[in-house]
């Protein structure tokens, strides 16, 4: 964890994890049962996937009726269970265990479909990526809605400590190679971005696409910065990148669509960064949904009482309660913090030190903006104090001399209004 | 596999920069030490007695007044002890006992308390508590009066008393380098002017304080003096008089920076601190009052939250 300076009149740097000190990939190998998360609600009555079924790897496996949503078997095996999980602010998931058999079968529907990769459609990555590791946004480049003229690839983490990004430039710049042509020729995008960090700037140049440098300092590569300082486009408050027409994709789901029509198969391992308690960084690669235990079990991590549990990085990522928890297509990390590391969050009132407002990149007017949401006035939070302007960096509650759960607000107050707004939308439809 | 372990859930970010409001005020209390300990060297017993006894009675209130409306203790986070210390700093070394329990009764109850407690007092408390001692006991802060059985090795002279009531002559003695050695009548911790400058520096590069304030109030302080003092040299003295004499060092360092009563916003900022500056000699040139910081500061703090309005645009914001 990175400390406040000394010298506290310096903005906080925060520097991104390099590849550099970072050891090889380490394999861990097919668990005896994996769970994958699908973010379709669960919804019994409508449920086609059955129980017992058999599946091989690599299988497309479609879940509900009159829908279009799958997920793709990591392993060969027979599903377990179907149930319903419940993540951060109530999000509803369908998890789908499957206990894992002892030969492995490779499914070729994809095979057969994908046909080499000069053929590749846009329908072909619609029907077969939405569930392969970096999680390619292949809903937005299906959207109609969107008309997406741009891509940017960002082949940079978007967290601190994360260095699964910069794995896959460094040891698969072919695949990425290849993932952009293909993305080019079935999305008809011209206009393909790609965003790294300087140490990645020599290695990108072989792809021989525009390479735009950020900034070695969070946040400056979340998405509404990109947005802002490289492509120079200011993303409307409570709008997406999507929304205006830029998709973005990580270089890990660029390489998985690169690797995949390839060899004919879709990659069911997930490349991700696992930080220990003392802070050391490893490579590692698992299959999708593959518990966090195993992992754990294969590096010697101990857990206790009271440690925690992060899955993605640790100013944007969501902590989980159970050593259980799978290894999903969006986990670029998993870190464990000790007991003794976790900071203590308090209710004390905001004293107005102004530190949260020197360091907000979306220059909101933080101090009175808790105000309100403290106190639960979301709407005038909303249409006075930029509650919408906010591009989700943690920077907040990362100083707050108080130990306000700033972020926490602000993410809450935005789940209450949209959930207020579906209501009153459905009241009125 | 049985899930034995119980592990500690909460939302991003996992991590913190370890800053807390206790360390920010035991700061504060270290760079206030030097000029403390100045005036205890100047004024003795007497000295550490108000000091101690302010910090202590700040505290007292705050326990009493945590335990009587049920709230959860604050006193640990240094917060009322800090309030007590920079009050003992205004007081004259002289000051009767029962003066400053009622001082630190009105800056820890009425000056904060009773809006909900730290980050919600909308006054400095210790300005608050300032004022009300001064015009209900304006004797006591007659410095000159007050300090009279002190014989130092300097003239015990309060410079601001002097210059109202003899003119510029009358401060014509005081040089830059007394000024700043604290070679001047005052309060116990409001006069070594170097101590303080050094306390300031410190909290402004530790974060503590806003520089833009505490420099935009000298600034203020400097220029509104030196154009009375070019308007008419023989009436009002100059702006390094105004700059180093009665609370202006303190009040740009340890009063005006208050958090919760001051703007965070940079431009707001600046208006914030030059006009408090502007102010105070204002009140000091041309008011009643021999020193004027305390109630510029008051003034000022009651037009922060119509500065604040003055913000940035936040970025992807509509019209």
């Amino acid at each position: 964890m990175i400390k406040r300076s000394f010298i506290g009149l310096l903005k906080p740097r925060l520097e991104y994890g390099s590849v550099a000190d970072t050891p090889s990939l380490k394999q861990i190998p097919t668990p005896k049962e994996i769970t994958l998360f699908s973010n379709c609600p669960f919804d019994k009555k409508n449920l086609l996937l059955k129980k017992k079924a058999t599946v091989k790897t690599g299988q497309k496996l479609l879940l509900y009726k009159e829908s279009d949503e799958y997920v793709v078997s990591s392993v060969t095996g027979q599903v377990s269970s179907i149930s319903s999980y419940t993540g951060d602010l109530g999000r509803s998931y369908t998890a789908i265990a499957i206990e894992v058999a002892d030969d492995e079968e490779i499914d070729d529907e994809f095979k057969s479909a994908a046909g080499g990769s000069k053929d590749a459609s846009l329908e072909t990555i619609i029907n077969f990526f939405a569930f392969t590791p970096g999680n390619p946004p292949v809903k937005l480049l299906s959207d109609k809605n969107k008309s997406i003229n741009t891509i940017v690839v960002c082949c940079a983490d978007s967290d601190l400590l994360i260095t699964t990004n910069q794995y896959i430039v460094k040891s698969d710049i072919d695949a990425i190679k290849n993932g952009i042509n293909i993305l080019k020729a079935a999305t008809k995008v011209n206009d393909i971005i790609m965003v790294a960090s300087q140490s990645q700037m020599h290695e990108l140049s072989a792809t021989g696409e525009k390479v735009n440098q950020i900034n070695n300092t969070y946040p400056s590569a979340l998405p509404h910065l990109i947005m802002k300082d490289i492509l120079g486009k200011v993303v409307p408050a409570g709008k997406n990148p999507e929304d205006i027409g830029v998709c973005f994709i990580s270089a890990e789901a660029v390489a998985s669509i690169g690797n995949a029509f390839n060899s004919g198969q879709l990659p069911v391992t997930k490349t991700f960064t696992l930080v220990n308690k003392d802070d050391s960084k490893s490579l590692v690669s698992a299959r999708i949904g593959t518990p966090a235990s195993d992992i754990f079990k294969a590096f010697n991590i101990t857990l206790n009482e009271n440690d925690r549990i992060i899955f993605g990085g640790p100013m944007t990522g969501s902590s989980v309660y159970s050593e259980d928890h799978p290894v999903q297509i969006d986990t670029d990390a998993i870190v464990v913090q000790d007991r003794n590391d976790i900071p203590v969050i308090s209710d004390y009132p905001c004293t107005n030190c102004g530190d949260c407002i020197r360091v907000c990149p979306a220059n909101i007017q933080i101090n009175l903006l808790v105000r309100f949401l403290e106190i639960g006035q979301y709407e005038e939070a909303a249409d006075q104090y930029d509650l919408y302007s906010c591009i989700e960096c943690g920077l907040c509650s990362y100083v707050c001399v108080s130990g306000m759960p700033i972020f926490q607000y602000i993410r809450s107050a935005k789940y209450e209004l949209d959930r207020a707004n579906t209501a009153e939308a459905t009241n009125n439809g | 596999m049985v899930d034995n372990n119980r592990f500690i859930v909460s939302h991003a970010p996992f991590w913190h920069d370890g800053s807390r409001i206790s360390t920010r005020n035991y700061n504060i209390a270290f760079a206030a030490f030097p000029a403390i300990l100045l005036g205890i060297i100047y004024y003795g017993m007497p000295a550490v007695g108000v000091i101690s006894l302010s910090i202590s009675s700040a505290i007292i209130w705050e326990f009493i007044f945590c335990r009587v409306t049920k709230r959860s203790l604050t006193i640990g986070d240094g917060n009322a002890a800090i309030i007590g210390m920079i009050l003992g700093m205004l007081l004259p070394a002289t000051a009767p006992w029962w003066l400053v329990i009622i001082g630190t009764f009105v800056a820890v109850i009425i000056g904060k308390q009773v809006y909900g407690g730290i980050g919600a007092n909308p006054f400095n408390p210790v300005v608050v508590a300032m004022a009300i001692l001064m015009i209900s006991w304006k004797d006591i802060f007659d410095f000159n009066e007050a300090l009279i059985s002190y014989d130092l090795d300097f003239a015990m002279v309060y410079p601001l008393a002097a210059l109202k009531y003899f003119g510029v002559s009358a401060v014509d003695s005081f040089s830059m380098g007394d000024l700043l050695m604290g070679k001047q009548s005052g309060g116990i911790g409001s006069t070594f002017g170097l101590g303080l400058i050094a306390g300031g520096i410190y909290l402004i590069i530790r974060g503590i304080i806003r520089w833009e304030i505490a420099l935009s109030f000298l600034a203020g302080i400097f220029i509104t003096a030196l154009i009375f003092n070019m308007a008419d040299s023989a009436q009002y003295a100059g702006p390094v008089v105004h700059l180093f004499a009665g609370y202006t060092l303190i009040g740009a360092f340890f009063l005006a920076t208050e958090d919760s009563s001051s703007p965070v916003n940079f431009i707001p900022m600046l208006i914030y601190g030059a006009g408090t500056g502007f102010l105070a000699v204002l009140i000091r040139n041309i008011g009643v009052y021999v020193d004027g910081v305390i109630f510029a500061i008051l003034i000022m703090n009651l037009v922060n939250p119509l500065l604040d309005k003055i913000k940035p645009k936040a970025i992807g914001k509509v019209a």
